[in-house]
């Protein structure tokens, strides 16, 4: 074998991967595969080399080790009727998810798709969402041939169980636009109308004109009655129904008393009205709205197994193969699951060896061999050559999907920690009430006008707008934060569910433990370089997952394998062979002659321990681990300071001395639990008063994610996979984890004290409202002045509060 | 001083002009995706007749 001089080392001028010795090359451009050489012809051919001047080496390597027919179940009429958003006899329109899409360049390929097929009519990429839409002419291109051309390009679209389901179009959004438009161009308007009224100067220009802008004043506040303020007149009245006075109760007794009185007075000809503090308190409320509704339109925080299984599975039947719907799948179908497929429903293995990688469901990601005759769960992902399996429960019965069937899942989450803000309107609406109805008896014997008067100015200059805005502000503004250290809250309420918290929930794998990398050691009698090449040797002749390992421990030796005769494999037990005279045994410690007692010594790890035997020589093991997250110990102890901890995990307990040290003796600490066993035990802890965190990662901690008063997903790669939950926290965070808590307490502290301070100005102006003389300037000058000074107060004091939490 | 109902006027029939134009705006989807257009209006343009066909066919998909 060649031997590779590692020096010269090119990157591969599609995309940028090393190349090795005898890398392709083509008009002096090297390449690292054939694959990426391949797409570089075809774009070069169709003149598509600008691809390669905005960002150098741009490319995708395409996936080589894939099937010719993998796309053939997109011929199928009715997954293309379920997936083309339009479609009639020759023009479709589909939008596809495209993870790959990384750079201007790929933006640029993507929306050029129709110089390379004449099929294709219009493109359009949104990078935001990583989401490719065509518009393509079906008769010269189907939709399978458009998939394949994109995946040819490295671009391979996913398409999952979940792109069947129509999506619906967020219109809320783009409502809440509308109504601050709406809002503000009365707003401005009819300030600029009032400033006769602001500055007396109606003696200079006569009462005629103050009338006329009276009514025009009132035609510009009609569309922010009816049309900006309906969401607050809604939540009002479905809040009152459910017997609950929320924030919106007090702001829609305002405006309403507002706007009305402002009427009466501009019809009866009294005076100008309150229109420009009504549509300046509807503006800007509907601002914090669009404050607090901050979004990560990359993350997906509601995905379910849908999301992650494929639309199609390979059946087998009588030696023909075709794709079937993976909906139409029924017990007793022989299915065949090729390398990297996803085992989409409970099945027996029939013919062939499965290593099934679980990291989707447990975080695990060392692969489980699997023979003829075992059982594998349906979410595990085939890692090597294709097997024949033969399914034993349907889709949505396996025993993974039945998770989704339970009750948390069909039903919305309630929010046990009631909101501050709502709570304190209870208390602020009933102490409104009381004053508005004193200052009436009191006035009521002397003049009904004042009475009147007072009222109506009480409840105006009551209406709560600066303190509906702390929260958003405050809220907002932590969740930015947070997100600016990689911890992506579903919305900003979060933040204030997160103060709450008095448990914390883990799962082990993939959540404590680092799913992709290993720690190996080696202990005993050193070996010597021979010896090495001898274990080398027999490894390199196992496909099981801890022969993978020691073999890449040994990586750059591995080119000086001995050939090996008489090899054995024990499933469950270890390895052996003849090397160059050598008895050679790899395994478990009774395979290698030991007894089992040997063992205890690392009984106190979640180690896998495999021991080595030259002849009859017992040399040492291998201790493999998983690796745990750096600074684990710090942050279990920061965060047990202030929280309860619980550890629930899948698998056995051989660990749990090691983790009672980490988690100290006050923490539960339970093992060998079923996704089921960790919704119901969450579920538990809820009914006995605990507010819940749960930090997981796999999906079978989808349901306890769920039921949790905040379900945390810890993602290595936060575009990827992460089931539903309120928050994905990037794995590269972890360590911040008591900073984030900290920081979501201090967040309530600020809201609290913004409070006080929309107190003391609601208080000026009562004071002014009860003796009945509330001039609209002063009621126009009051109320964005404590609206401005909340904000500026509860964003200022939010980022402070970071600081000290220790997130800058 | 009369003239002012006329002024009044024309500056409101402005303001609602712009008030519409931001209102198609989002009814038009502009404001969905606010980043991919600040990459795509860098790109070099290419003359294409078969671009130009393709937004015609787009305009009469719309339709």
């Amino acid at each position: 074998m060649p031997k590779v001089d590692s020096d010269i080392k090119t990157a591969c001028y599609h995309c940028g991967l090393d190349c090795p010795a005898d890398a392709p090359v083509l008009e002096e451009k090297r390449f690292c595969c054939t694959g990426c050489k391949a797409v570089y012809q075809l774009l070069h051919e169709n003149n598509l080399t600008t691809y390669y001047k905005s960002d150098s080496a741009p490319g995708i390597r395409p996936q080589t080790d894939t099937h010719t027919n993998r796309f053939a179940y997109l011929d199928d009429a009715a997954i293309q009727r379920k997936l083309l958003e339009f479609s009639d006899n020759n023009i479709g329109r589909i939008t596809l998810q495209i993870p790959q899409i990384h750079c201007a360049s790929c933006i640029w390929l993507l929306e050029n798709l129709f110089r390379l097929h004449s099929g294709v009519i219009h493109s359009e990429v949104n990078f935001l969402r990583k989401e490719l839409s065509v518009v393509f002419n079906q008769e010269n291109l189907t939709l399978r041939q458009l998939v394949e051309l994109l995946a040819s390009l490295g671009y391979e679209p996913t398409i999952h169980l979940e792109s069947l389901e129509k999506k619906t179009v967020d219109e809320t959004s783009r409502r809440l636009y509308l109504q601050i438009a709406v809002a503000g161009f009365a707003f401005a308007n009819i300030m600029l109308f009032s400033f006769p009224e602001y500055f007396a100067l109606e003696s200079l220009i006569g009462s005629d004109f103050a009338r006329f802008f009276g009514y025009f004043n009132l035609l510009l506040a009609i569309p922010v009655l009816l049309y900006s303020s309906r969401d607050y007149f809604s939540s009002a009245i479905t809040g009152l129904r459910h017997g609950m006075v929320n924030i919106d109760v007090p702001i829609a007794l305002g405006m309403i008393v507002l706007f009305s009185r402002s009427v009466y007075e501009i019809l009866s000809g009294i005076g100008m009205g309150y229109m420009d503090s009504f549509s300046g308190l509807v503006f800007f409320l509907l601002l914090g709205k669009l404050f607090q509704k901050k979004t990560y339109s990359s993350l997906s925080f509601d995905r379910n197994y849908k999301s992650y299984f494929p639309i199609s599975v390979i059946r087998r039947q009588n030696d023909t193969e075709e794709p079937i719907p993976i909906t139409n799948l029924q017990v007793g179908d022989h299915i065949v699951i090729r390398n990297r497929e996803l085992v989409p429903a409970d099945a027996v293995i029939k013919n062939g060896t499965g290593f099934i990688d679980y990291s989707f469901v447990t975080g695990e990601s060392t692969p489980q061999q699997k023979e003829a005759g075992d059982l594998v769960y349906a979410g595990g992902r085939q890692v090597g050559a294709a097997v024949e399996m033969e399914v034993v429960k349907e889709v949505s019965q396996s025993y993974l999907t039945r998770l989704w069937n339970q009750h948390v899942f069909t039903t919305d989450k309630q929010p046990r920690i009631t909101n501050l803000a709502n709570t304190v309107s209870k208390y602020f609406t009933a102490a409104v009430l009381t004053i508005a109805f004193a200052a009436a008896v009191y006035w009521l014997p002397k003049s009904t006008a004042t009475a009147v008067n007072a009222i109506t100015a009480v409840l105006i200059i009551a209406c709560p707008c600066a303190l509906a805005l702390s929260s958003p502000f405050t809220l907002g503004t932590a969740q930015r934060l947070l997100g600016k250290y990689r911890f992506f809250l579903k919305n900003s309420p979060t933040v204030e569910q997160l103060a709450g918290i008095d448990t914390i929930v883990f799962d082990k794998t993939g959540t404590l433990t680092r799913p992709d990398v290993t720690t190996v050691y080696y202990e005993g009698t050193p070996l010597t370089d021979y010896e090495k090449q001898l274990v080398i040797s027999l490894v390199s002749q196992s496909v099981h997952p801890l022969s993978r390992i020691i073999e890449k421990e040994y990586g750059n030796q591995s080119d000086k394998k001995l050939p090996v005769s008489s090899f054995q494999e024990k499933i469950g037990q270890g390895i052996s062979g003849i090397i160059d005279n050598h008895h050679v045994r790899i395994g478990q410690a009774d395979w290698v002659g030991l007894s089992e007692k040997t063992k205890e010594e690392n009984a106190t790890s979640t180690a896998s321990v495999v021991y080595v035997a030259i002849d009859t020589n017992v040399r040492g093991y291998y201790h493999i681990d998983n690796s745990y997250r750096p600074d684990l110990e710090i942050v279990l102890q920061q965060l047990a300071k202030h929280h309860k901890l619980v550890l629930l995990s899948g698998d056995n307990d051989n660990s749990r001395a090691f983790f009672t040290k980490l988690f100290g003796p006050k923490a539960e600490l339970h093992f060998e639990q079923s996704p089921f066993d960790k919704l119901s035990y969450v579920k538990d802890l809820q009914s006995k008063g605990h507010r819940v965190m749960m930090i997981g990662d796999g999906l079978n901690d989808a349901g306890a994610l769920k039921q949790a008063d905040v379900g945390v997903s810890i993602a290595e790669d936060t575009g990827a996979f992460s089931p539903a939950c309120d928050g994905i926290l990037d794995a590269k965070s972890f360590t911040f984890l008591p900073r984030f808590m900290r920081l979501a307490k201090l967040s309530v502290a600020v809201i609290i004290v913004s409070f006080g301070i929309s107190f003391l100005y609601n208080i000026v102006g009562i004071s002014f409202a009860v003796s009945g003389n509330l001039s609209p300037v002063i009621s126009a000058i009051l109320m964005p002045l404590s609206s401005i000074s909340v904000v500026l107060f509860a964003t200022l004091a939010t980022t402070v509060s970071a600081r000290n939490a220790g997130l800058p | 001083m009369y003239a002012m109902f006329i002024l009044v006027g024309a500056s409101l029939l402005v303001a609602i002009g712009f008030l519409v134009a931001f209102f198609w705006a989002v009814r038009s989807g502009q404001f969905e995706d606010t980043y991919t257009p600040s990459v795509r209006v860098l790109f070099e343009d290419t003359i294409d007749d078969k671009h130009e066909n393709s937004e015609k066919e787009i305009d009469i998909m719309e339709k």
